[in-house]
């Protein structure tokens, strides 16, 4: 290594040190105030938030919770109408565009799985893969082996590797699932946000799913929205309930189901 | 309709377009050329200009489906990059001339001597060379698609909406051209060519080579889209098509991509456009109607979109049949085209060339 690299390191350092950036401390994503309004119709409202690194955090909450307008100002879908939202090391999220954000390592699973139906399985991982998304290197751009690779053993994960020539709108529902996780890891993100993911899924492909984002937690940060109380409960990790667009509680899934006010939202839990 | 990716493991219908060019190219220039005109074979020069149009819309046609085929942008107004390219050429074939025009004048065409104009407008200053006309072939369609799909992807145009701006856009090109003062011919637009390079427009030898650089500039724009659509541009412009939210969360700028696959379909588009002129003999402004272009889409629509080769198909069955009808029945043409549109969106939805195609699940 050159002797400059320390020195890039340490300057770096040194500006993430910025004192609005101080409220981070560990965590990879901060969410401070976050209003969002439709018509008047305050989605999220003051909402705080803060995931740390590796963490593997559910949100709960009943419908229209605004558990999926989070992840629309997180990945820069919807712009907040006030708040902070930070990234990272310090990066604010409302300064940079949806491309921005999602190359910097935020990857999303929309609620509604949304494959590219009439590519491959295979083609659909490669369009996702960390690489230039530029027009010119698109047109000339040839898998090396090292991105094969890492393709393949993304199929083997999602366990989709017999089905890696099949039409991605061909597979099943749950596959397709799978099929877009697989997608966001081929984006290699730091963060992975994920809504919904077992919902449709048969008893089977839902544990499969458990294990799988289980795995994930720890290289990556995984924030996982859903309604299935008992998948929540196999995760066994940090939950946070989330009702008109406030935190009503968190912490694990015990202390949350036993906090009256969560009961009194979510009868039937 | 059939996919991309499995269109990558069929060699075949390279092997016949190709193949059908060239036979084209051969039996034209041997059957017109070589083969008396007395013989029951010989091929007349009346069929080897149309055989040259069809290769003209053919190309068209494959610059119609690379951007709605491909990239789901239902353009309706691809008819103004053809004209546009078409225009270029009109005006090297009209400084041609020189004064053997009928007013005689070396400076300026006939129509601009007959509206008294003194001197040549500044853009029609080196026109007179081909090299720099062949650059404005592709420059003008080209400038323009890149200005247009810079503000209306940018700005997320897209669906109805944006049909109905490209469908503006050469209406718009069509009243500009129309009149005098824009110093394009107005309405009889540009005609009465003489030579190119040289060599006269009217002998055999002629019109056979218009035909073959017409299907060589076809065999070429076919080799360019298919390419293009084979690489992982093309596997992200559907994509883009087929889930333009989705594309734009994995990072990729989706104006980018649309703004480029128009500017080369526009490119294409105005090649034909150029070389339709030399062959037809005319440019004028009912290029730019917005029936042509609404049209275009109609012949893909009709030989199956997607997939290229069904886009030549559509074009050549279309206009195998515009040429019938207009003879036999002139007035059932445009019932036959509708009836065509509404019989193989209902019973052919992946094109005529979806009925030889197996679709793979
Ligand atoms: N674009 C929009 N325009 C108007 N209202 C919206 C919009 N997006 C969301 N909302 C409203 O905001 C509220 C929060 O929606 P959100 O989708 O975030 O809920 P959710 O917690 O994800 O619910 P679910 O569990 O049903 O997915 C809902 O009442 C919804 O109707
Ligand atoms: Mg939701």
């Amino acid at each position: 290594m050159t002797p400059a690299a320390p020195a890039i390191e340490s300057r770096a350092t040194a500006s993430d040190q910025n004192a609005s950036h101080d409220v981070l401390k560990g965590a990879i994503i901060y969410l401070e105030g976050i209003t969002v309004s439709f018509d008047g119709f305050r989605a999220l409202d003051e909402l705080d938030l803060r995931i740390e690194r590796g963490e593997l955090r559910c949100i709960i909450g009943p419908n229209g919770a605004g558990k999926s307008t989070m992840m629309d100002v997180i990945t820069g879908k919807t712009r907040p109408d006030s708040g902070l939202a930070l990234f990272d090391r310090g990066t604010d999220l409302f300064s940079m565009s949806e491309p921005e954000i999602a190359m910097a390592g935020i990857g999303r699973k929309f609620q509604k799985p949304s494959v590219f139906e009439n590519l491959s399985v295979a083609e659909n991982l490669e369009l996702a893969m960390r690489a230039n998304r530029g027009v010119w290197s698109n047109l000339f751009a040839k898998m090396s082996k090292e991105q094969s690779d890492h393709r393949d053993s993304v199929l083997e994960t999602i366990g989709l590797t017999a089905a890696r020539a099949m039409r991605a709108g061909a597979i099943s529902h749950g596959q397709k699932q799978w099929l877009e996780i697989g997608m966001l890891l081929m984006q290699e993100p730091k963060v992975l946000l994920v809504d919904e993911p077992v919902a449709g899924m048969t008893h089977q492909e839902t544990e499969r799913t458990a294990e799988l984002l289980t795995s994930l937690a720890g290289d990556h940060t995984v924030v996982v929205v859903e309604h299935d109380m008992e998948f929540v409960r196999s995760l066994a990790r940090r939950v946070t309930v989330l009702h008109e667009g406030r935190v009503l509680a968190e912490g694990n899934m015990d202390f949350v189901q036993n906090d009256p006010r969560v009961v009194e939202v979510y009868l039937g839990v | 309709m059939p996919r991309p990716s499995f269109i990558s493991r069929l060699e075949r219908p390279d092997r016949v377009v190709y193949g059908a060019l060239i036979v084209i190219a051969g039996m034209a220039a041997l059957l017109n050329l070589v083969v008396p005109e007395g013989s029951a074979f010989h091929m007349s020069t009346f069929t080897v200009t149309l055989l040259g149009k069809y290769a003209c819309f053919a190309m068209l046609a494959l610059s119609v489906d690379l951007v709605w085929g491909y990239c789901g942008i239902l353009t309706l107004g691809h008819g103004a990059f053809f004209a546009l390219g078409g225009y270029a050429m009109g005006m090297h074939l009209m400084r041609q001339i020189g004064e053997r025009g009928v007013y005689g004048n070396p400076e300026l065409p006939d129509f601009m001597v007959f509206l008294d104009w003194q001197e040549l407008p500044w853009y029609w200053w080196g026109f007179s060379s081909f090299p720099f006309a062949m650059a404005m072939v592709l420059v003008v369609p080209g400038l323009l698609a890149f200005v247009f799909g810079w503000f209306a992807f940018r700005s997320r145009v897209n669906g109805v909406y944006l049909s109905i701006i490209t469908q503006a856009m050469t209406y718009a090109l069509l009243l500009a051209f129309f009149r005098n003062e824009m110093g394009f011919g107005g309405n009889n637009g540009l005609t009465d060519f003489k030579d190119l390079l040289g060599f006269s427009l009217q002998t055999d030898g002629m019109r056979v080579v218009l035909l073959v650089t017409s299907l060589l500039a076809l065999g070429g724009a076919y080799a360019i889209c298919r390419a293009v659509t084979r690489s992982r541009f093309g596997r992200v412009v559907v994509a883009i098509r087929d889930a333009e939210n989705r594309s734009r969360f994995l990072g990729y700028r989706v104006e980018h991509f649309k703004v480029w696959a128009f500017v080369l379909s526009a490119l294409i588009a105005g090649v034909a456009g150029a070389l339709y002129v030399p062959q037809v003999g005319i440019i004028n402004p009912g290029e730019f109607a917005p029936l042509n272009s609404i049209e275009l889409v109609v012949w893909v629509a009709i030989g199956g979109r997607g997939t290229l080769y069904g886009a030549m198909a559509g074009a050549l069955l279309v206009n195998f049949s515009k040429t019938y009808f207009t003879g036999a029945l002139p007035d059932a043409w445009l019932f036959v085209l509708g009836g065509l549109f509404i019989l193989g969106t209902l019973f052919l939805p992946r094109g005529v060339v979806g009925v030889f195609t197996k679709e793979k699940e």
